[in-house]
């Protein structure tokens, strides 16, 4: 079975919730060797410093998508911030008092007969400042060429069949926007709070290749 | 820019951000996005240029004819001005 | 559709291509690492995202395959700041081979 990537990010562990991989007995290679000597030179020449980049290694940690999933959980229980948030994603997220910096995000919304996903076919550009890291999966060639072409069937292959009547529609990061896909709340959670709802949407639901988790 | 939009077949070396998979389409604009620097200048340290941008949807009837899994499902990207003329 | 495969390589949607494998894996502490030196210096006005790009695009489908992409980018950020003049190419040559020489492990080459 595929390990499991719903896991939020734990403090001091990787977003799955597995330990960092122990770098200090990794063999060296020519491109780590590099990223320590442009590191050092870049501290040196007072570029940047060791605290700075361990800042922004934090701050990306802090970020996951956790963060997503309480932008929709809103979205879900507060009509008003939804329209907010569909007509300017970006904005929404600063209501909210996430730091997602010079992010354009856009907010696409699943309903009975729509289902929204996202790619970049030329690069990998994802909303990493509300959603973390992407998946490898993301960035991979096989993710980035057929989704645009056949996206029923790369979804399919996620688990996720989508019948007939509803309308697919695939969203290709190719400039300066982000996306995030609002799923369709999930039935049998009426009158759950913020918090139970944030809990039911997964990563890859805010990418389009899932559905957040059912109620139990 | 009109509703209806094709995005010109140009084929040039260097860095462009409209996919082949794209180019010579015809689509509709979904939205516009505002002006936002060329990239075509930014990616080699060039004072770029801002550019108007826009949403554009295409049918996957209209990218992939007989191959698309459903024809009415869409497509949608983000096209800079300079890359769209108007269509009929 | 692609008039020139050598540099439209990237340019991917549409194409053909496998299954999706859908294991990752957790970060380590140098790819944590070459991403926060890829967004600092964007943010510092050193180069842009598009530079970085370009330079992923020039070099090439082979290193798509045969680098990871933290591999690529520690690649294409070097590309971009010697670019920028923020060091020259002899001063990365001398450093790399000082780091080198501390060790056969990243624990040990990461100190001086």
């Amino acid at each position: 079975m595929p390990h499991d990537h719903d896991h939020f990010h734990h403090e001091g562990l990787s977003p799955s919730g597995h330990p960092y991989r122990a770098d200090d007995d990794i063999a060296l290679s020519y491109w780590q060797r590099m990223e320590i000597a442009v590191r050092e030179l870049l501290i040196e020449k007072g570029v940047t410093t060791p605290a700075e980049i361990a800042g922004q290694i934090a701050a990306m940690d802090a970020r996951s998508p956790a963060d997503g999933a309480r932008v929709v959980a809103r979205a879900w229980t507060d009509p008003a911030f939804r329209d907010r948030l569909l007509a300017d994603g970006s904005a929404a997220c600063r209501e909210m008092g996430f730091d997602i910096g010079a992010l354009n995000l856009i907010a696409v919304e699943n309903d009975a007969a729509t289902h929204n996903v996202v790619v970049c076919t030329l690069c990998s550009c994802y909303p990493r400042n509300l959603l973390g890291l992407p998946p490898d999966w993301y960035k991979s060639r096989a993710y980035r060429s057929r989704t645009v072409r056949e996206p029923r069937k790369v979804l399919a292959e996620f688990g996720l069949d989508l019948p007939d009547d509803v309308t697919v529609r695939v969203h290709d990061s190719t400039a300066d926007m982000r996306y995030i896909v609002v799923p369709a709340r999930p039935r049998g959670t009426e009158g759950w709070d913020e918090e139970r709802l944030a809990a039911l949407v997964t990563r890859d639901s805010m990418i389009g290749t899932g559905l957040p988790r059912p109620p139990t | 820019m009109t509703e209806r939009v094709r995005v010109k077949s140009w084929a040039p070396p260097g860095h462009v951000r409209t996919p082949a998979y794209l180019r010579g389409r015809i689509g509709k604009i979904e939205r516009p996005l505002g002006r936002f620097a060329n990239p075509e200048q930014l990616a080699y340290g060039l004072a770029a240029e801002a550019v108007p941008l826009y949403r554009v949807r295409f049918r996957m009837a209209d990218l992939w004819g007989d191959a698309a899994e459903r024809p009415e499902d869409t497509l949608d990207a983000e096209i800079y001005a300079h890359w769209l003329e108007p269509a009929p | 559709m692609t008039s020139d495969p050598h540099s439209n390589w990237h340019d991917m949607g549409g194409a053909e291509s496998g299954p999706i494998h859908r294991d990752g894996h957790d970060y380590a502490l140098w790819e944590k690492r070459v991403d926060a030196l890829m967004v600092l210096c964007s943010s510092k006005g050193l180069f842009t995202v598009d530079g970085l790009r370009r330079a992923l695009e020039e070099m090439g489908e082979d290193a798509f395959e045969s680098m990871s992409y933290y591999e690529r980018g520690i690649a294409a950020n070097n590309r971009n700041l010697i670019g920028a003049g923020v060091y020259t190419t002899a001063e990365l040559a001398e450093r790399m081979d000082r780091v080198g020489r501390r060790g056969d492990t990243y624990g040990e080459a990461q100190h001086d």
